[in-house]
């Protein structure tokens, strides 16, 4: 199990209300949400019923014209611009559906990449990033040097989503958002992939929010959610 | 900055084949600009320098550029000519250190040929007051005496003692030949990258022997002219009245190159040359006859530099081009480049970086293009054109040229990057993909 200290609260969302457009139904109606620190928790619902908005406004990738949602006591709806990227490396690792590496750039260098825009990340991620790096790529299953020195779109669709998890872990960010990282894996290697990420996450003392809609995979979770129960605009 | 350079570089090479096609774009922008520069300045060098050691030239009433670009270049003709008397007279000024007289009219297969005294080549000076100098041989001393510039004697592998025969008239297709009186080869000069050696040089007497032969024996004007008061005649009898300081006195020369021994007397000795009234005489001075020459070939000058400049900005643009086409299918690398951190400024200056790159990139190859280019064309520009294209004379204005291509390359930039840094994370990052 993972160490959860409920006093602390990485994520913490209230009144949250989200439309695409000013002026059309909200797609997201959330009173209260909020992740421990280091708390595992799977949302589960299906397509369309605001998963991935709410990942993208809890990462500040959306603005939110109603709510808060307050990230490792910060609220990111107040953070503008530059200061809201800086924000998101130094204290979010994001893993998306397409993994969305930098194709060019080898599995090492696309881990590295938080650490080279956020001194918090590089810091936290010890005495030599690159070390880290390495470390977590060989925990993750991919030790072999020559794959860890490829570009990205020569690996194969579970290597290129384990550089994602290590790119996302490194440097222990406080909150791991996780859209459906599964969802191009067949199906061992999904199993496989989710106990290396929780086991990570548990590892470098990171929540995770894992959004899916297979409910195959929620087993080990600290709490499962139900979308419908959290978004009340579903 | 090493973040933002690695990335770029890395983009670049990822991208190396359209990177390498925008960099050869500008480099033959750089290439053309820069090469006009130096071929416009070298030109200019070698025309001011060609009439460098001379102080006025003196001719019969005309126009100045016309009067130097005969006498000098030996292009077009100086008109009427002018008498021995006014030669004597110019040579008699006080204030004129020497005089040469210069008689034209003939070519030897396409080139000048100038009757001249051996004078000539001690006075003449080029590129920067330097004096003439022989390959071999030496200046002309007999009446078949001829000096030929480098370029003739390399053209036609012409050596010290080689026969050579003129023709009348400046044409390049000779259809009179002064095959009755060959001319001797007896110094070959050095290169001096101007007029100089696309010329022929023969002793004065020589030259003018030919013509008094042509006009007494084969010239079908000649009688013509003689039933008429011969003015050709008049002007020997009146000159014969006179001096006979001179080895040889003609009846007739085209221009007398003059050197005075106070360069500050030169506009009084000009206008005493104007007032002369035995005959209508210009006295012109180079250098502003190169000034009316250059503001006559300026519009043109101005068009071919305006036409290097629309290459340069074709390279540019195409610049821009690559960077605006690529930022469509690098909206998601920019958006995964902003989701671990990178501001949007950040990504504004990865593409004027980009830009920076491939700018200076261009404008190194098109410096070594060039540079390559030059000193593989050198002999040919020098040999065929008199043009000794130097990098140097042009250091400040082709920095400020480079400088301005390297600004238009990052200010062109600027359009594709604000694009990139008024994009929301959201345009291209989803989180379902």
């Amino acid at each position: 199990m993972a160490v959860i200290d409920s006093g602390a609260k990485v994520l913490n969302v209230t009144k949250l209300e989200y439309a695409w457009k000013k002026g059309d139904v909200p797609v997201l109606r959330i009173d209260a949400l909020g992740l421990a620190k280091g708390e595992r928790v799977f949302l589960r619902g299906p397509s369309g019923s605001g998963k991935s908005t709410l990942l993208a406004a809890i990462a500040g990738v959306v603005d939110i014209p109603t709510g808060s949602i307050s990230v490792a006591g910060t609220d990111v709806g107040q953070l503008r611009g530059g200061a809201r990227d800086r924000f998101r490396v130094n204290h979010i690792g994001l893993i998306f559906q397409m993994f969305n590496l930098i194709p060019w750039q080898s599995a090492l260098e696309n881990v590295l990449m938080p650490c080279r825009f956020s001194r918090r990340r590089r810091e936290r991620a010890g005495a030599d990033p690159k070390l880290s790096a390495l470390r977590l790529l060989d925990e993750l299953g991919l030790s072999d040097p020559a794959l860890v020195s490829a570009p990205a779109m020569s690996l194969s669709v579970g290597q290129q989503q384990r550089v994602a998890a290590a790119r996302a872990l490194i440097g222990a960010p406080e909150l791991i958002l996780a859209d459906e990282p599964t969802s191009a894996l067949d199906e061992g290697a999904k199993a496989s992939f989710l106990d290396l990420l929780k086991r990570e996450c548990e590892s470098v003392g990171s929540a995770l929010l894992f959004v899916s809609h297979d409910r195959s995979l929620e087993r080990g979770f600290d709490r499962v959610l139900e979308i419908t129960e959290v978004n009340k605009a579903w | 900055m090493v973040t933002s350079l690695s990335l770029a570089v890395g983009s670049l090479w990822n991208r190396r084949f359209v990177a390498a096609l925008t960099v050869l774009a500008i480099a033959l922008s750089v290439f053309l600009v820069i090469g006009v520069e130096r071929l416009r300045v070298s030109a200019k060098e070698s025309f001011a320098n060609s009439a460098s050691g001379i102080d006025l030239i003196v001719a019969s009433r005309g126009n100045p550029v016309q009067v130097l670009m005969a006498t000098v270049f030996g292009v077009g003709s100086t008109g009427p000519g002018i008498d021995w008397d006014s030669y004597e007279m110019v040579e008699a000024l006080p204030q004129v250190a020497w005089a040469v007289p210069i008689a034209m009219g003939d070519n030897h297969r396409g080139y000048p040929v100038v009757g001249t005294t051996p004078e000539y080549f001690e006075h003449f000076r080029h590129s920067n007051g330097r004096p003439l100098a022989f390959t071999s041989g030496h200046s002309f001393s007999e009446e078949d005496g001829a000096v030929i510039g480098a370029e003739i004697a390399t053209r036609f592998g012409y050596e010290i003692g080689t026969t050579v025969v003129n023709a009348h008239g400046a044409g390049e297709v000779a259809f009179d030949l002064h095959d009755e009186a060959p001319f001797v080869v007896r110094g070959i000069l050095m290169p001096t990258g101007t007029a100089v050696d696309r010329m022929v040089f023969v002793s004065l007497e020589g030259f003018d022997q030919l013509h008094a032969e042509k006009t007494k024996s084969v010239d079908p004007f000649a009688q013509e002219t003689s039933a008429n008061a011969d003015p050709v005649e008049d002007a020997t009898d009146s000159v014969e009245a006179d001096h006979h300081d001179h080895a040889h006195e003609p009846d007739k020369i085209n221009a007398i190159y003059v050197g005075l021994a106070d360069r500050g007397a030169v506009l009084s000795i000009q206008r005493a040359i104007s007032e002369y009234a035995a005959e209508p005489l210009s006295a012109v001075l180079p250098a502003m006859a190169l000034i009316e020459l250059w503001s006559i070939t300026g519009a043109a000058e101005r068009a071919i530099v305006l036409m290097a400049s629309a290459v340069a900005l074709a390279g540019i643009v195409a610049m821009v081009v690559m960077l605006s086409a690529s930022l469509e299918v690098r909206r998601r690398e920019f958006a995964i480049l902003r989701s671990v951190g990178a501001t949007p400024l950040r990504i504004f200056s990865l593409i004027v970086l980009e830009a920076g790159l491939v700018t200076v990139a261009g404008l190194l190859l098109g410096l070594v293009l060039l540079g390559a280019l030059t000193a593989i064309l050198e002999p040919v520009l020098l040999s065929r054109f008199g043009l000794q294209v130097d990098a140097s004379a042009s250091l400040l204005r082709e920095g400020w040229l480079l400088l301005a291509i390297l600004m238009a390359g990052l200010a062109a930039s600027f359009v594709p990057a604000i694009r990139v840094y008024r994009m929301t994370l959201a345009d291209g990052l989803s989180f379902r993909l």
